[in-house]
């Protein structure tokens, strides 16, 4: 009988999902034979599992920098390069300081239960497949492992009903979103013959497409991953979703969801498809001016912090994809680089948002945050920065993120661009220092319990490591910037 | 059109028939049919008996995780029979992934049994 042309599968190549994945099945295995087992214990084994694929990423990193270079592996369906090394720090980052803030969530909740780590770790493990796909079947498998476990997560607060309609409305768009993504991977296999992002690349390069097929693959392509990274008109699910879920849920889902589309659109918009790039820089371009107008003019109008957040996240996407429509490798890298800090600005913010709320998840109303300075100045101090960052003040990351990506665009032409990019910063400016104002400058409101909220050690930790990150990489940038810079994309 | 898109029109030209088809097929039968509308022809049909109770009524949960347990192993024989007629083929390799798939497969079940699902009661 004939043998079969197998892969060689390159286990070292894939050791950061290879950790993820079975770190959260023991952890589910764990949990279901030693019920006794504190709920700390799982949160130590969970940060443990994300040292653990830092470290494997750490060591490819010095691989593809200094010893092999990037380099596709398994049957070229994963690349190993700077790019997707970065991202999948991003999304460990994301991961463990999310963790580290539902430890105490899922306390005061009485949720305790090893299964919300298990979902984070494989929701993470998709998230990095993502990063490090080099097929589209293999974005697709990615985004659906990451999108599953999420869903279950939005929905993982049972008593609340908001927390299920988010599940519900997240379900159903994202299987939508999904099935726009599968069509463009179809379509795309019809020009080029090809899933596979290098062939079709040099299937590009090398033919002249002029059909309207290639045309409708990249639209759909756009749209679902649009969906992902919550780029206006895709952006409908995200005000209710973020809304409903657990708030450590909301800081992951902000910071590694976002990152993984994004993982995936950088990928496949400017190395795949670099070759029609004067097709698709005017989508990327209408998509950033929506999402940098409508995200940062509806946020305003918002009364409910964890709403408010959403909305910003949706006009940070648009700064991500001014870095995009630039197409140049300091685009990549200023893209890449806002992802990181934003990252740490997100999470740090929903994990002050996570403290404020009381049990149930309730009081995210910008009345809940009135005179929390005289309640709890450190929190107040803390949530400031981050809100600081996000606007894009010195002295931050946020301000050297959104610095990056507008020089980008101007290095690139993209003049009229860069101009919106900064009166968006401005309208944004405006709801940021709002909820300072009304944390600092308004009494407590009557009927709003007064109470100290208590910071747990694990959020102390997070809140910590995410302020640090933004203060001292705000100042001493030049590290972090280099590291991006070094993320190059490979490119065929 | 291209010729790639000209390979689809065969499929178009058959979409285009059977609508056709059956549009005709009922829109005869609408035609010679005679119309005598009565209340029993609007009830639910339940294979002939009378209908019990109303369509939005509660099932037992437990038969949604016994159909998702189902799926689960449904599942795995799918994968499992291609790869037991070209076992020969994949060699050790095919071996090695198929074990690990059945053991994923394996800890699920552990999981299930110890929440308490597999028993009804």
């Amino acid at each position: 009988m004939e043998q079969l042309s197998l892969p060689h599968v390159a286990w070292d190549a894939i050791l950061p999902e290879v950790v993820l994945v079975v770190g959260g099945i023991v952890i589910l295995v764990a949990g279901a034979l030693l019920r006794r087992l504190h709920q700390s214990v799982f949160t130590v084994l969970t940060l443990a599992v994300v040292a653990g694929a830092l470290v494997a990423t750490q060591r490819l990193w010095h691989d593809v920098t200094a010893v092999t270079g990037p380099r596709q592996e398994v049957a070229d369906a994963i690349v190993v390069d700077g790019f997707s090394l970065f991202l999948i720090v991003v999304i460990c980052v994301s991961v463990g300081l999310a963790v580290l803030v539902a430890d105490g969530y899922l306390r005061r909740e009485q949720l305790r239960s090893p299964d919300f780590y298990v979902l984070m770790l494989l929701s993470a493990s998709g998230a990095a497949l993502m990063a490090a796909a080099n097929d589209l079947i293999v974005i697709f498998l990615g985004i659906e492992i990451l999108s599953i476990a999420l869903y279950v997560l939005a929905g993982f607060h049972r008593r609340r009903d908001q927390s299920l309609e988010a599940a519900i409305k997240y379900f159903v768009l994202g299987s939508f979103s999904s099935a726009f993504l599968l069509y463009g991977i179809a379509l795309t296999y019809g020009v080029t013959g090809s899933t596979n992002l290098t062939s079709v690349a040099l299937f590009l390069r090398t033919n002249v497409v002029s059909s309207g097929t290639e045309l409708a693959a990249l639209a759909m392509l756009a749209v679902g991953l649009g969906f992902k990274v919550a780029a206006v008109p895709f952006h409908m699910w995200t005000p209710d979703v973020y809304q409903g879920s657990p708030t450590p849920v909301t800081g992951f889902m902000a910071a590694a969801a976002k990152a993984a589309g994004f993982a995936a659109l950088l990928r496949v918009a400017y190395s795949t498809f670099g070759s029609s790039q004067i097709d698709w820089q005017p989508i990327i371009w209408a998509l950033a001016v929506l999402s940098l107008v409508v995200g940062s003019v509806l946020a305003v109008v918002q009364t409910d912090v964890k709403r408010m957040l959403a909305y910003s996240s949706i006009s940070h996407a648009g700064y991500v994809l001014v870095g995009l429509q630039a197409a140049t490798d300091q685009g990549v890298a200023a893209s890449l680089f806002y992802l990181l800090a934003y990252a740490f600005m997100v999470v740090g913010s929903f994990a002050v948002v996570t403290l404020v709320a009381r049990r149930g998840d309730e009081g995210h109303s910008l009345d809940d945050y009135r005179g929390l300075s005289a309640r709890r100045p450190g929190l107040a101090l803390l949530f400031t920065v981050f809100l600081l960052a996000q606007a894009g003040v010195p002295l931050t990351t946020g301000f050297l993120a959104k610095f990056t990506v507008i020089a980008a665009a101007v290095a690139s032409g993209s003049y009229a661009l860069a101009v919106i990019a900064m009166l968006a910063a401005v309208i944004a400016a405006f709801f940021y220092l709002r909820v300072i104002v009304v944390m600092y400058m308004t009494p407590e409101g009557e009927g709003v319990p007064a109470g100290r909220p208590a910071i747990p050690f694990g959020a102390g930790a997070a809140l910590g490591v995410a302020v640090a990150f933004t203060l001292v990489f705000g100042i001493l940038p030049s590290s972090v910037l280099d590291f991006a810079r070094h993320a190059t994309l490979m490119r065929f | 059109m291209s010729a790639f898109l000209r390979q689809y029109l065969t499929v178009a030209i058959f979409g285009g028939a059977a609508v056709l088809m059956v549009g005709a097929m009922l829109g005869v039968g609408r035609l010679i049919r005679p119309t005598r509308p009565q209340p029993q022809k609007h009830m639910v049909y339940e294979c002939g008996a009378d209908p019990v109770g109303v369509g939005w009524s509660q099932s037992q949960i437990r038969y949604y995780v016994f159909a998702l347990l189902f799926v689960m192993f449904d599942v795995e024989a799918v994968f499992l029979f291609p790869w037991a007629v070209r076992l020969e083929a994949l060699g050790v390799f095919g071996l090695v992934e198929m074990a690990v798939f059945i053991a994923i497969l394996a800890l699920a079940l552990l999981y299930a049994w110890r929440k308490g699902v597999l028993r009804w009661a």
